[in-house]
């Protein structure tokens, strides 16, 4: 990645991205909103509201810098490269289907490795049946702006893909620079960190969750009609959930 | 027996017809236009090396890829396969799409010498000042939304052929003007792809939209104009 993209891509448009996004922010309710906070507001479930296309895009390019790093490429190793092979099948699979992902994404946008945690494929959406087999890493990609952190996945690696990210030093051969990412450019210890965070979060998540349902389930008030028997059998069925994996 | 000729029959005649209809059906193929003007004959609005990227890579591509997934849909269709015959929707509008625009974008411009950048005469001179106030004033609205669309996509002047008035419209990616409605028929098409201005002027998308003006080919709009509205 030549030194002219990084000074365009970087000192132009990243940072227009940002400056236009304090203008749009300041005197607002987005004022004081930390950026992921804006992102989720501004996205407001697909029907986007003005700031969000600039907070999106600011996020997105801090995040594909810390992606990058000089003398980058090879392989990762451990826990990650465990979950890879896992998901993916190998690690050659993973690149090739990454790969892919970044060449088809019709016009602008990006594409995604990200880490999966009992959501469904549907906004918003909780698996009501979570297991560890439902915590997984998925390829995905992003037209524009949009970026995981609206379906709630946890982000952990991204390639951009408008134009301007590769023009300059590939002008349409867009495989080309995809490529060049993956062998020379791509930092996976700072992938690795990422997806340690995930995980944490994520288990932090799930004990917030059955906190909370606990909570809700002995919360609930009794039914003067119903009589004893009834209120014992509500009690064994308390039991069976709490067991259930 | 006389049943089974009988079958024998109907069917010869209708491997007959199905041969003549694969026939008349084949699938056509196409292929690059050449541009009416050199690469470097718009510069400096728009530079040379643009302009061959342009037409001979990107351009080039949307047809190659139009083409296989025209004969990938022929294949579906005659096995019956709907739902390849769905997924390769996508493909078609993107590359075929582009092959449309582009083919009308390269007849939107023209080198200064062949009247690129003279202002429109005639009916459609008369319609802009009509719906818009005056040209200075189309250019800015085309001007605005040009530069306001997010991504990757195109600024039309379009005829409403139904409601008889000319519109100002954007479509995302390479979707061609129709799919913003039917009625609609492209007269100018201005890409805002980055690949369209990013070597020449960066990411100053404005800058491009100011200067290209001084090669649109008005002439060409004016014909399809007079053509669509007669």
């Amino acid at each position: 990645m030549s030194r002219e993209t990084l000074a365009y891509h970087w000192g132009k448009h990243h940072r227009t991205y940002v400056e236009n996004l304090n203008k749009q922010v300041v005197g607002t309710d987005l004022e004081g909103l930390s950026l992921e906070d804006i992102i989720i507001v501004t996205y407001n479930k697909g029907d986007i509201l003005p700031a969000f296309n600039n907070a999106a895009q600011a996020w997105n390019h801090d995040f594909f810098w810390e992606s990058m790093k000089p003398g980058g490429g090879g392989k990762p190793s451990g826990d990650l490269l465990d979950l890879i092979e896992r998901d993916f099948g190998s690690f050659e699979r993973f690149i090739e289907e990454f790969k892919a992902a970044a060449a088809t994404q019709f016009g602008s946008g990006w594409a995604w490795l990200a880490y999966k945690a009992n959501r469904l494929d549907v906004e918003n959406a909780v698996n009501p049946w979570p297991s560890e087999k439902d915590k997984e890493l998925v390829i995905v990609k992003s037209p524009n702006a949009v970026n995981p952190l609206v379906w709630d996945y946890f982000p952990l690696l991204t390639i951009d893909v408008w134009e301007h990210a590769y023009y300059l030093d590939f002008q349409n051969r867009r495989p080309d620079y995809i490529s060049v990412f993956m062998e020379k450019l791509v930092s996976w210890e700072t992938v690795n960190t990422r997806l340690e965070k995930a995980k944490a979060r994520a288990a932090e998540r799930e004990m917030e969750e059955e906190r909370r349902r606990k909570e809700e389930e002995e919360g609930k008030p009794t039914n003067e009609e119903e009589d004893d028997d009834d209120l014992e059998m509500y009690v064994d069925n308390d039991n069976d959930d709490s067991e259930a994996e | 027996m006389a049943l089974r000729s009988l079958a024998t029959r109907k069917t010869l005649t209708l491997a007959l017809k199905s041969t003549r209809l694969a026939q008349s059906r084949a699938l056509q193929t196409f292929s690059l236009p050449d541009l009416p003007y050199d690469y470097g004959a718009l510069e400096p609005s728009i530079s040379g090396e643009i302009m061959q990227l342009h037409h001979q890579k990107h351009h080039q591509t949307y047809i190659t890829n139009y083409n296989k997934a025209l004969e990938q849909l022929h294949d579906a269709i005659q096995k019956g396969d709907s739902s390849t015959v769905v997924k390769l929707q996508s493909a078609i509008k993107f590359n075929g799409g582009g092959h449309i625009n582009h083919s009308i974008f390269w007849k939107n411009l023209a080198p200064i010498s062949e009247g690129g950048g003279e202002p429109p005469h005639g009916s459609l001179g008369w319609a802009i000042d009509t719906n818009f106030g005056s040209l200075e004033s189309l250019i800015q609205k085309m001007n605005a939304e040009g530069a306001a669309l997010q991504g990757s996509g195109w600024v039309w002047l379009g005829l409403d052929k139904e409601l008889k008035k000319l519109v100002v419209e954007t479509t995302t990616n390479q979707d061609p003007l129709v799919t913003n409605g039917p009625n609609l028929v492209p007269l100018l098409g201005i890409d805002v792809w980055e690949h369209a201005y990013y070597l020449q002027y960066k990411n100053v998308r404005p800058d491009y939209l100011k200067n290209v003006w001084k090669v649109i080919n008005w002439k060409y709009a004016s014909e399809v104009y007079e053509k669509e509205s007669a």
